[in-house]
């Protein structure tokens, strides 16, 4: 089987991928995990249960890098209840660069007394099962996660994320409208977070603090939802 | 503090009511906030909606419907809704519908229903029973301690309690031992939550009544038996007070209730009783204006030179923590020193009149109500003996000489030429009672447009008696008259508050915006107009507003709770334009009416909008309540 998440043609395969997996890992918490399955594809997404998720890391490289802080908001298209939030410091395996220190607001002695990915690994998959994952930008958490667990349990993990960047990017990259911009010479749109949340009217929140931007990335996709979609949209029309 | 909640945190601590709370308390909301986006045009909340949270608007912008569709209000950052419906049934009762895209923090039920009870702050601002009007008067009336003390002052014991089950013998026998003179009847929770509250034991009870010394009595004299239960002779209407209002205030509610016991609590919890004479020892009789000044000056000019220490005095009063009517009577006693001492000037100049006169004031300085920017309205009423041939001239030259005078020290010519310079309004006794009967009997709204100045009507100097039986004739006639009534009432609607503030604009209830707003003309003018009406139609020969209201609390013409939502309003309206006038003094202006929204900090435009709020709902029952009279019109009484 063909590990899907490359493009949205393969999307309609995420059931079937997830249980497939959830046949053949080893870990009892990735086996959990993956029974939980996802939403039927033609779920609307009005009543899909969704997960925003943040990770900070100390570069952009999975395999020389590592998560320093991860954010969760469990969430719905109508609410997003910060009761519910979880937000952990890690403590890397790798060295803690100075430019990420200042970056992710995390100091050294935080970072000395926390805990490594493997110990917050229970709580966070329990909290992302049955969910929907929701991101800013795909191709930070899915490799990052992948890897990190890979490297811990010796076994990797992929799941379905809806990543409001490509919903964007879907507008302002790959529309007609945005290809004639480039063909005008006019500078592309941004979709980075803060720039995307502008653009609906959302307050502009101090970034690079995982939860906060978790949180940011929950009320974007309610946006995005509100004024691209509706709350009838199957999910498969926006994971990925 | 978690940094991740400090975005939320931060914003909501920069607006009411949450910026009064203490920081744990907003730890634990920003913890418990959920967030929605709403895009513009979508609806928020839906009539009749169930709800379970109170909406905070952290950016965009929301319109609020009344079940009819009127729009009710325009909110933007940092404004609440839903709170109404919280403290209610828990249905939408106002419907709510983002204007822009919108993203709203709700607060859970729990938590509201837990701040109101935690925070009294918070709770003045959301709940119904003490609303935002109210507790900014109050919260005013707090902090003059120099000028006002509590009735909590006057407590010194805690009451006297007993169940409704007990008999009346145990009662007496409980008072008795006490040295008490009354005893407040307890009773399981009931209909009234307004008087329910825990005990140490954390059992809930509802103050039901109370029984006095004199109650005992007449259950002596009405052969009543002593095992007779509490609970069957107490009456169910009690009338209390809140520990932090005025020893005025509870004066004031003993006389309008006629009682001399007056059960005090602090929210709900009864802290004791107060009785009409603890309050005649503390009442205490000061005069804080000296006018002597003015009785001093020889001349004119002399007096015109005072007209800095007027501001002084207002600068000083409100400073001092002055209320309204604190203020709009020391300022009317000032203009009254002014006139009748430029009349005595006028008499020196003259010689001695001719016949007896009488000089009125009108408006403003006859109810007492003058402010710091006010022209003058007078007129003289003359000895029926007045010849105008042989005696007008010396009443032209009088008025002229107060009239000029009053011009010089700062009370500027009527522009409506109201003023005893006018030979009009310089007459003889029986031709002003012709005016008034005219007025009264053949009234039309365009007729009485420029005359319901008259309705306000006070002696300054002279000959009382004239004005007094003008002010007799006034109030035997208007309440006979539907159809005067009406054409007061169709005027006093002629002007309407606006909405309130949205940003910096005042808004309209058409939706328009404009940079600032007299507050006079939009809010004062009008609700003393609609309280004249009241007035008037129950023969009420008060001309004060306040006095007015106390007079229309006799009859039954407002539903219960009206005129106090009337006072609190022309209070704060009062204020607020008293505060501006200061604004503008300070800064070395020329003090108006006008208020520009830029100056209204956030908790002020909420309670001027609950204000315009009740003078609007005001309106619209003056309205109904003198509707024209069928068929009568009775203005074609054929050619004159």
């Amino acid at each position: 089987m063909r590990l899907p998440g490359r493009g949205r043609q393969q999307a309609p395969g995420w059931p079937d991928y997830l249980a497939d997996r959830a046949a053949r890992v080893q870990h009892p918490l990735l086996k959990d995990y993956f029974a939980a399955g996802c939403p039927d594809p033609a779920t609307p997404i009005g009543d899909v249960p969704m997960a925003a998720l943040d990770i900070e890391t100390t570069g952009l490289d999975p395999r020389r890098h590592a998560i320093v802080s991860v954010g969760v908001v469990p969430f719905s298209l109508a609410r997003i209840p910060l009761r519910e939030r979880r937000y952990w410091v890690l403590k890397p395996a790798r060295v803690l660069t100075e430019q990420s220190v200042t970056l992710h607001r995390i100091t050294h002695t935080e970072v000395e007394s926390a805990p490594d990915l493997v110990e917050i690994l229970p709580e966070l998959l329990a909290l992302l099962q049955g969910r929907v994952t929701v991101v800013h930008y795909r191709h930070i958490e899915r490799p990052f996660l992948d890897s990190g667990i890979q490297a811990r349990l010796g076994e990797g993990m992929r799941f379905p994320m809806i990543d409001t960047m490509s919903l964007e990017a879907r507008r302002h990259r790959q529309s007609l409208w945005s290809r004639f911009r480039r063909w005008m010479g006019r500078p592309p749109v941004s979709i980075r977070l803060h720039n995307s949340r502008e653009r609906y009217g959302l307050p502009a929140y101090q970034g690079h603090h995982a939860l906060v931007d978790a949180l940011a990335t929950a009320e974007l996709l309610q946006a995005q939802v509100a004024s691209h979609y509706s709350p009838d949209t199957p999910v498969s029309e926006l994971w990925s | 503090m978690e940094v991740e909640l400090l975005e939320i945190r931060q914003h909501m601590g920069g607006f009411p009511p949450f910026d009064a709370l203490s920081d744990d308390l907003l730890d634990e909301i920003a913890g418990e906030v959920e967030v929605a986006y709403f895009r513009a045009g979508s609806e928020i909340l839906t009539l009749d909606q169930e709800v379970h949270d109170l909406a905070y608007i952290r950016s965009g912008a929301v319109e609020v419907h009344r079940r009819n569709g009127d729009l009710y209000n325009r909110l933007g950052e940092g404004d609440i809704f839903g709170q109404f419906s919280l403290l209610g049934n828990h249905r939408v009762r106002f419907p709510a519908q983002a204007l822009e895209d919108t993203l709203i923090y709700f607060l859970p039920d729990a938590l509201f229903q837990r701040l109101c009870a935690e925070d009294e702050h918070f709770a003045d601002f959301v709940e119904l029973e003490r609303p935002r009007l109210e507790s900014a008067v109050e919260h005013h009336k707090k902090q003059n301690d120099m000028m006002i003390t509590r009735v909590r002052k006057l407590l010194s014991r805690y009451p006297v309690m007993v169940e409704a089950s007990a008999t009346v013998q145990e009662a007496a026998r409980q008072v008795s031992d006490s040295g008490a003179s009354a005893v407040l009847v307890l009773d399981a929770p009931g209909d009234n939550p307004r008087y329910t509250f825990r005990d140490s034991e954390e059992r809930a009870w509802q103050v039901r009544g109370i029984l006095t010394d004199s109650d005992f009595r007449r259950l002596v004299a009405e052969g009543r038996a002593p095992d007779t239960q509490v609970g069957e002779i107490v009456g169910d209407r009690l009338v209390a007070i809140q520990s932090d209002e005025s020893v005025h205030e509870a004066m004031l509610t003993m006389l309008r209730n006629n009682i001399h016991h007056l059960p005090v609590m602090l929210r709900r919890h009864p802290v004791g009783i107060v009785h009409l004479s603890d309050i005649i020892r503390h009442e205490t009789h000061s005069s804080l204006y000296l006018v002597s000044n003015i009785f001093n000056q020889s001349s004119a000019e002399g007096l015109a030179k005072l007209a800095p220490d007027v501001r002084a005095a207002f600068v000083r009063m409100v400073e001092d923590g002055a209320d309204s009517r604190m203020i709009g009577s020391a300022l009317s006693t000032i203009g009254r020193s002014f006139t009748r001492r430029l009349l005595e000037l006028a008499e020196e100049a003259l010689g001695p009149p001719p016949v007896p006169y009488c000089f009125m004031a009108m408006g403003s300085m006859a109810r007492n109500e003058q402010s710091l920017v006010t022209d003058q309205d007078n007129a003289l009423v003359l000895d029926d003996a007045f010849d105008p041939k042989a005696h007008d001239a010396y009443f032209l030259e009088m008025a002229k000489i107060v009239s000029d005078g009053l011009h010089t020290c700062g009370y500027t010519y009527c522009t409506g030429d109201i003023m005893a310079t006018n030979p009009r309004w310089r007459q003889p006794l029986s031709v002003w009672k012709g005016y008034f009967r005219d007025w009264i009997r053949d009234p039309t709204p365009e007729r009485l447009l420029h005359s319901s100045i008259f309705f306000d009507l006070d002696a300054v100097y002279g000959e009382n008696v004239f004005v007094e039986q003008l002010q007799d004739l006034v109030a035997e006639q208007a309440p006979k008259s539907p159809l005067f009534l009406a054409a007061m009432a169709r005027n006093a609607l002629n002007r309407t508050p606006p909405l309130g503030f949205f940003r910096t604009f005042v808004m309209e209830k058409d939706g328009k915006q404009n940079n600032s707003i007299n507050l006079k003309r939009r809010g004062t003018a009008p609700l003393t107009d609609l309280i004249r009406v009241h007035a008037l139609a129950c023969g009420s020969r008060a001309q004060n507003s306040f006095a007015r209201l106390d007079d229309i609390d006799r009859t039954q013409l407002l539903a219960q709770g009206v005129s106090d939502k009337l006072r609190y309003a022309l209070e704060f309206l009062s204020m607020a334009r008293i505060h501006h006038q200061m604004i503008d003094l300070q800064h070395e202006r020329t003090p108006d009416n006008n208020i520009e929204p830029e100056n209204v900090s956030d908790t002020e435009r909420h309670t001027l909008k609950d204000a315009f709020q009740v003078l609007s709902n005001a309106q619209k029952f003056l309205k109904f309540r003198y509707p024209i009279p069928a068929g009568g019109a009775r203005r074609s009484r054929g050619p004159h």
